[in-house]
């Protein structure tokens, strides 16, 4: 039974695992620089800002109302270039609208008097968010954003859908290969099993550091 | 851009707009009996994660750990594909009802659990003196008391429920985004096909977020003392 567990298959799909870990590192450090600019401007825009306040907002609404697979076949049909950049930035566009969500809770949760002792102590705007209100909002949202990462893992599984050699994918091509139904269900077991012992650590993570804020 | 704003590609789209209503039509009973699914199991592993009888939260863990931690793509797939190598085989329809139904069951079940964490121990021990059996003190006392603060997480849940019937694309389900795929590849017609697609997703999910906000919002409000009225004042 385990004759399609051979060293080159194996090897194969860790690989695709590999693409999947680095889909999803780059996508979630995209989308918090991103996420951090949205956030800040929907939260803290105003006077000649106000169009762009709308922007932003009406940009985070649509993508968190649209389902990921529009985009990534979007992006595969009808935006040119590589695929992979192509399609990492399609991760990052509707990722980094959940993630300027989460970031604008965290700004939220920061108390008012921060901001002004800031202000009082000479920061401008710029220097007060970079110095004094962002590492701080940071450090609360790390159990959200590691939250993020666990479905963006998830989610690169649609990938395959667009023939990118992640996880999903490579264990696709090499199911076309076995031949017994013992084989095909072991891979099964083997790429479910992949993706949660990944995932279960990261949720585990999330638990550990929430309940370390919240004692 | 001039094939966005071209009028012929947008008049095709328009005389074959039935296909995408009939893709609507597909992912709306997906959602919907997906939905009662996903609650029915939520609130049963919800319920039974607080059990006192100890292998019983175990199995409610276990339930959600897995569905929580492996993509909801791998699981469609397995329930199309992998499935019939064991002579199980399911239709494409109840595939998706299915494959949402449990995945997000596995998230409800978290809501219904930390809302009736919330509910603070001495309403469990008074209902228990008053007689209460453990099913009457979960139906009568807690779970009522928990739908204020499960009720915004679990419209999002919703919300992402049917954002997520969209992997039924994957498996030629015959959804709002197969239609949308198949509708544009064969004409070329890219963007009218996905902008239409995003624009009748947004049309689902969009009332669902505001919906979400709006409980939120009431979650957090105190409630304003009711007035009593005990027929006191006609006497007065």
């Amino acid at each position: 039974m385990n004759e399609i567990f051979t060293k080159s298959n194996v090897l194969f799909m860790l690989d695709g695992l590999r693409l999947t870990l680095f889909i999803s590192v780059f996508t979630i450090i995209l989308s918090i620089i991103a996420g951090t600019l949205l956030a800040v401007i929907r939260n803290y825009g105003k006077g000649p800002l106000l169009p762009l306040v709308k922007i932003v907002g009406a940009y985070i609404e649509f993508f968190r109302c649209t389902p990921n697979i529009l985009w990534i076949f979007f992006f595969r049909f009808i935006i040119p270039g590589n695929v992979l950049t192509k399609e990492i930035l399609a991760f990052t566009l509707f990722t980094s609208a959940v993630m300027a969500e989460i970031i604008r809770g965290g700004l939220n949760g920061i108390p008012h008097g921060q901001f002004e002792a800031a202000l009082s102590q000479g920061f401008n705007f710029p220097q007060m968010l970079r110095y004094i209100i962002l590492p701080q909002t940071y450090k609360k949202i790390i159990p959200s954003v590691l939250s993020q990462m666990i479905t963006v893992i998830k989610d690169t599984a649609y990938l395959k859908a667009v023939d990118i050699a992640e996880l999903s994918r490579n264990t696709d091509i090499v199911m076309g290969r076995a031949v017994t139904a013992g084989e095909i269900m072991s891979l099964f077991a083997f790429l479910a099993a992949t993706y949660f012992i990944i995932c279960f650590i990261l949720s585990v993570a999330v638990r550990t550091y929430q309940k370390r804020i919240s004692v | 851009m001039t094939k966005l704003f071209s009028i012929r590609r947008w008049m095709q789209l328009f005389g074959d707009f039935d296909q995408f209503l009939a893709g609507m039509r597909t992912t709306l009973i997906v959602a919907l009996l997906g939905l009662l699914i996903a609650l029915a199991l939520g609130i049963l592993f919800g319920v039974l994660s607080s059990v006192k009888i100890k292998i019983l939260p175990w199995i409610a863990r276990i339930y959600v750990e897995f569905f929580q931690n492996t993509p909801l793509v791998v699981q469609v797939f397995f329930y199309s594909f992998g499935l019939p190598f064991i002579g199980v085989r399911i239709p494409d329809l109840m595939v998706g009802i299915l494959g949402v139904g449990l995945y997000h069951g596995a998230y409800i079940a978290e809501v219904v659990r930390s809302g009736i964490e919330a509910v603070p121990k001495g309403q469990v021990e008074a209902a228990e003196s008053q007689g209460f059996g453990h099913i009457q003190v979960m139906g009568y006392i807690v779970l009522p008391q928990t739908l204020k603060i499960t009720l915004p997480p679990l419209t999002n849940q919703a919300m992402n429920l049917v954002k997520n019937t969209s992997v039924l694309a994957m498996i030629a389900g015959m959804d709002i985004m197969y239609y949308a795929k198949s509708w544009a590849g064969n004409n070329g017609f890219f963007y009218q096909g996905y902008l239409s697609a995003g624009l009748l997703y947004f049309i689902l999910c969009f009332p669902l977020t505001k919906l979400t906000a709006w409980l939120e919002q009431k979650a957090k409000q105190v409630p304003s003392q009711k007035k009593i009225n005990n027929g006191m004042e006609a006497d007065v």
